[in-house]
């Protein structure tokens, strides 16, 4: 398909038109209850564009980006599935800047409550809130929702396309459409006649659009399988574009220094560069210098040769005054009390108190793509090529860059080399729209240098918590949790939209207040630390930190309670929520955790509940000639419905081994304003050789469809931490662990 | 002065400094972008390339110290025509992202040229240079067990 962004703005305009010898069709689900699911709300006159069908193909339109969560392989399979396409010629598109794509999930999950006990009114009430996503164009990848938010809507678009095939079928045989059907691609009629989608396209295009019934489960083909990722061929081959692979004609290339104080830039001398090999621009930004070559590697050491004065930072200048901070921050009030059960300001009668204090670091996502983005400015039109995960706030705020109306602004989403939360934010794309509007009419891609990206991260925030306890009888009966940390909400909402939410900030406490243990007495509160350190959304967020406090304390209190760490939790589970006491029990069972184990390895386990999924891991740990290494790890989760088991798999481990990563050795510290950490010999993950074995087990117990693409993320670093109190008799309360423990690196 | 590289058996002339890694010249100057940019300080292996068959950091290489004839992914096969080793990634279904992938299958074909059919401990100091944020290495271990089969076979 050659212009997906000429085809679909076209499509806008006229809805389900023909165009260029096709036809595009959508659904608008409005929600279960409405009478007639596909009929458009007032000023929603387009039809929202999942289905493209032209003479040469069926192109699936995915609202979501590929960054490799395998998103977009099972947003198409929902598509197929109901489409009847053969699974070798589905081809998939990421959709344009589009309000239609929005995320109807995303806003969902920041409706009150525990999420764990949702029951259905509020699930639906959940959905219906996230149509709020539709008012802020929030076109957002994260918060592992693809699934929760397409699964119902894009198999609507599937079945409605295929309908109106069957109808332009039925009109062309002068038959009815009841006696058609459809199978890899083609409507079949009762006397053999088989026409392809794409000899329908433009007669379906006139189709009246109806909402069928969709497929029970128990017909799918593709749904519930292990399905062929649609981009392995790609990236087995090389062949996959990312962003950092677009080559527009004419292309030029870019490096940047931006301050790594986070401030402003007093003044730079370029004379240097200006001289130097294959440079043709220097060009100032508002915090920073870029330089426009021949090429990257020109152009890096082109920016590298100027001397730059840089404004302070806005923030405490090293990291243990940036700590102290955020201690300060338990001294004031209370974000949020989003959990106050029975009385936890008083110790149960006869019951042991136990308290113990964590202290977390920045992390730096550290995408294996380096931000990048490529712009072309043309006077009155932008094009930017974008590895996003936000493509119209990306629009608008390019767009403001330039001094364009949005709908001047061209966004194309390439595949994501690592996405994690980065990638939502716009400054790279932003910073590649300053430079090409310096270099109107020539392409011009923007690659940071591995330095300036792990230097100019907004982090996952440092986090503290202070943690009381008491057991009873071998159980625990008050649990008061308080956590203080900067709000990712507060400064990631404010990037995207220019205001901040007020109120309490779910997020900060998520993975905490919402930990589904029944204690009688069980208060979480969460505190904002005062600071401007950038922060954002690193994969599973708020769950990222509190899923250590949470799961190390219940460790701690289960040994002051004399009690088995997985059975200790399990109790206390069991009547809260089941389909997170299966999990305890499943990887109770698959590690053999009431067994004997050599005297030389140790095992510790965490739970979290996390976007909707419950995941239970078991770590084992071995000594080996004082060398500790991380053996096994036993993942289980339960995400409701497994929509496609390897890709759930595979989320699970890697969400571990991103866990286990920033575990064993990930910290961003500060030092005169900058971080400290420039390249990955300073930031490492785990490696071939230290990455444990996995075993997974997937459970479907659970009410409702559960995320994948974080949830497998924070239990890693409380099991290892345990695993490793339970190999030495040392508590780790600070990470990374390589500080305190001799591990394999 | 132009510089003479024969990359995936086709010659190209290049005309660039001496100094520019043979990284850049591939990506930015020949367009074969299937060798990916991670950390330009040869610690991630996302940049891996063959010279003469032997693995190399392309960051670390100068275009005016290339020794040998240079083979990159594109020339290692074809999505229609793929080598063992990416038969075997998509028989795995390794890739998340991706974006290492290209480096990791590099590595491997090294490896595997020297080491035929290799055990766990031998992937793992041959592989360890290679980082992969998306945490894909238990199924390139697999891979790469299932290609040296094939390729003995």
């Amino acid at each position: 398909m050659a212009s997906l962004g000429k085809i679909a703005r076209r499509t806008f305009l006229i809805g389900s038109a023909a165009i260029v010898g096709g036809a595009a069709f959508g659904a608008w689900y409005v929600g279960r209850p409405a009478p007639n699911p596909l009929m458009p709300g007032r000023g929603e006159a387009a039809l929202t564009p999942f289905v493209l069908v032209t003479d040469d193909g069926v192109t699936l339109i995915t609202p979501r980006a590929e960054m490799g969560q395998g998103t977009q392989t099972t947003l198409a399979a929902l598509l197929a599935e109901e489409l009847d396409l053969d699974w070798q010629d589905v081809r998939v598109e990421h959709g344009p800047p589009a309000t239609a794509y929005y995320n109807g999930a995303l806003m969902g999950e920041a409706l009150p409550g525990k999420g764990y006990d949702q029951s259905d009114f509020m699930h639906g009430l959940a959905e219906t809130i996230g149509k709020v996503g539709k008012v802020f164009d929030m076109q957002v990848t994260g918060g592992s929702t693809a699934m929760k938010d397409g699964y119902t809507r894009l198999r609507v678009a599937g079945a409605t396309a295929r309908e109106a095939l069957k109808w332009a079928a039925a009109e062309r045989l002068g038959v009815d459409a009841a006696e058609l059907r459809t199978e890899k691609g083609t409507v079949i009629a009762p006397d053999g006649t088989v026409i392809a989608y794409t000899d329908l396209a433009a007669e379906a295009a006139e189709a009246p659009l109806r909402a069928p019934d969709l497929r029970d489960p128990a017909d799918w083909k593709y749904l519930g399988k292990s399905m062929p990722r649609l981009d392995m061929v790609g990236k087995a081959t090389g062949t996959a574009a990312f962003g950092i692979d677009a080559r527009p004609e004419g292309l030029r290339f870019a490096a940047l220094r931006i301050n790594p104080k986070r401030a402003g830039m007093r003044s730079f001398d370029a004379s240097t560069a200006e001289g130097m090999a294959g440079v043709e621009r220097v060009i100032e930004l508002r915090d920073g210098v870029a330089v426009v070559a021949r090429n990257t590697w020109l152009a890096q050491q082109a920016v590298d040769a100027i001397e730059v004065e840089w404004e302070d930072a806005p923030y405490p200048a090293d990291t243990d005054k940036i700590f102290q901070r955020i201690a300060d921050a338990f001294d004031g009030s209370a974000n949020s009390t989003m959990r106050d059960d029975g009385d936890a300001g008083t110790l149960p009668g006869g019951a042991t108190e136990v308290t113990a204090e964590y202290t977390l670091p920045y992390l730096a996502h550290a995408t294996m793509e380096p931000m990048n983005a490529t712009a072309l400015y043309t006077g009155d039109t932008l094009t930017v090529w974008a590895g996003n995960q936000a493509p119209t706030f990306t629009r608008d705020h390019c767009a403001t860059a330039a001094g364009l109306e949005p709908d001047q602004v061209t966004v194309i989403t390439p595949y994501l080399g690592g996405g994690f939360g980065r990638r939502g934010e716009l400054d790279f794309s932003v910073y590649a729209t300053q430079v090409a509007v310096a270099m109107q009419g020539t392409p011009v891609q923007l690659t940071w240098s591995r330095e300036e990206d792990m230097r100019h991260d907004f982090y996952r925030p440092g986090a503290m918590a202070r943690m009381r306890g008491a057991v009873r009888d071998g159980t625990a009966v008050l649990l008061d949790a308080q956590v203080a940390a900067q709000s990712t909400t507060q400064q990631a909402m404010g990037r995207w939209l220019g205001m901040s939410p007020g109120g309490p900030d779910k997020g900060h406490v998520d993975g905490l207040f919402n930990a589904p243990y029944a204690i009688a007495n069980h208060r979480v509160r969460g505190y904002l630390a005062d600071l401007d350190v950038p922060v954002g959304f690193w994969r599973s967020v708020g769950a990222s930190f509190n899923a250590f406090f949470q799961d190390c304390f219940m460790d701690e209190m289960a040994h002051a309670a004399g009690a088995d760490p997985l059975e200790f939790r399990l109790a206390l589970m069991r009547d809260e929520y089941p389909a997170g006491a299966g999990v305890l029990e499943a990887v109770r069972d698959m590690s053999g955790w009431a067994g004997e184990k050599p005297g030389n390895t140790g095992r510790g386990v965490a739970f979290s509940y996390s976007f909707g999924t419950p995941v239970a891991q078991v770590v084992e740990v071995v000594d080996e000639d004082g060398t500790i290494r991380i053996a096994h790890v036993w993942i289980a989760c339960d995400v409701g419905t497994a929509l496609d088991p390897g890709i759930i798999e595979a989320q699970m481990i890697g969400g571990c081994i991103y866990g286990l990563s920033a575990a064993v050795s990930e910290e961003i510290t500060f030092a005169e304003g900058e971080a400290e950490q420039y390249n990955f010999p300073d930031y490492d993950a785990l490696r071939m050789h230290n990455t444990p074995d996995f075993t997974v087990q997937i459970l479907e117990n659970n009410a409702h469809l559960g995320g994948v693409g974080e949830p497998g993320t924070p239990p890693a670093a409380p099991a290892l931490a345990n695993a490793l109190f339970d190999l030495t008799g040392t508590r780790a309360r600070r990470l990374p662990l390589n500080k305190s423990f001799d591990l394999l690196v | 002065m132009a510089t003479q590289l024969t990359i995936n058996g086709a010659s190209h002339d290049v005309d660039l400094p001496e100094d520019v890694p043979l990284l850049w010249v591939l990506r930015d100057e020949i367009g074969l972008t299937g060798t990916k940019f991670g950390c330009g300080v040869a610690a991630c292996g996302a940049c891996t390339v063959h010279i003469d068959g032997q693995a190399v950091r392309s960051c670390q290489v100068a275009l005016g110290d290339v020794w040998g004839d240079v083979t990159t992914v594109e020339g290692l096969g074809t999505p229609d025509r793929m080598h063992a080793l990416q038969q075997a990634w998509v028989e795995h279904q390794v890739a998340q992202c991706g974006y290492c992938q290209s480096g990791q299958i590099m590595q491997a074909a090294s490896l595997l040229a020297q080491t035929p059919n290799p055990t766990d401990r031998q992937i793992d100091d041959a592989m360890q240079g290679n980082l992969c944020r998306c945490g894909t290495y238990p199924r390139i271990r697999a891979a790469i067990h299932t290609a040296a089969a094939k390729m003995e076979g």
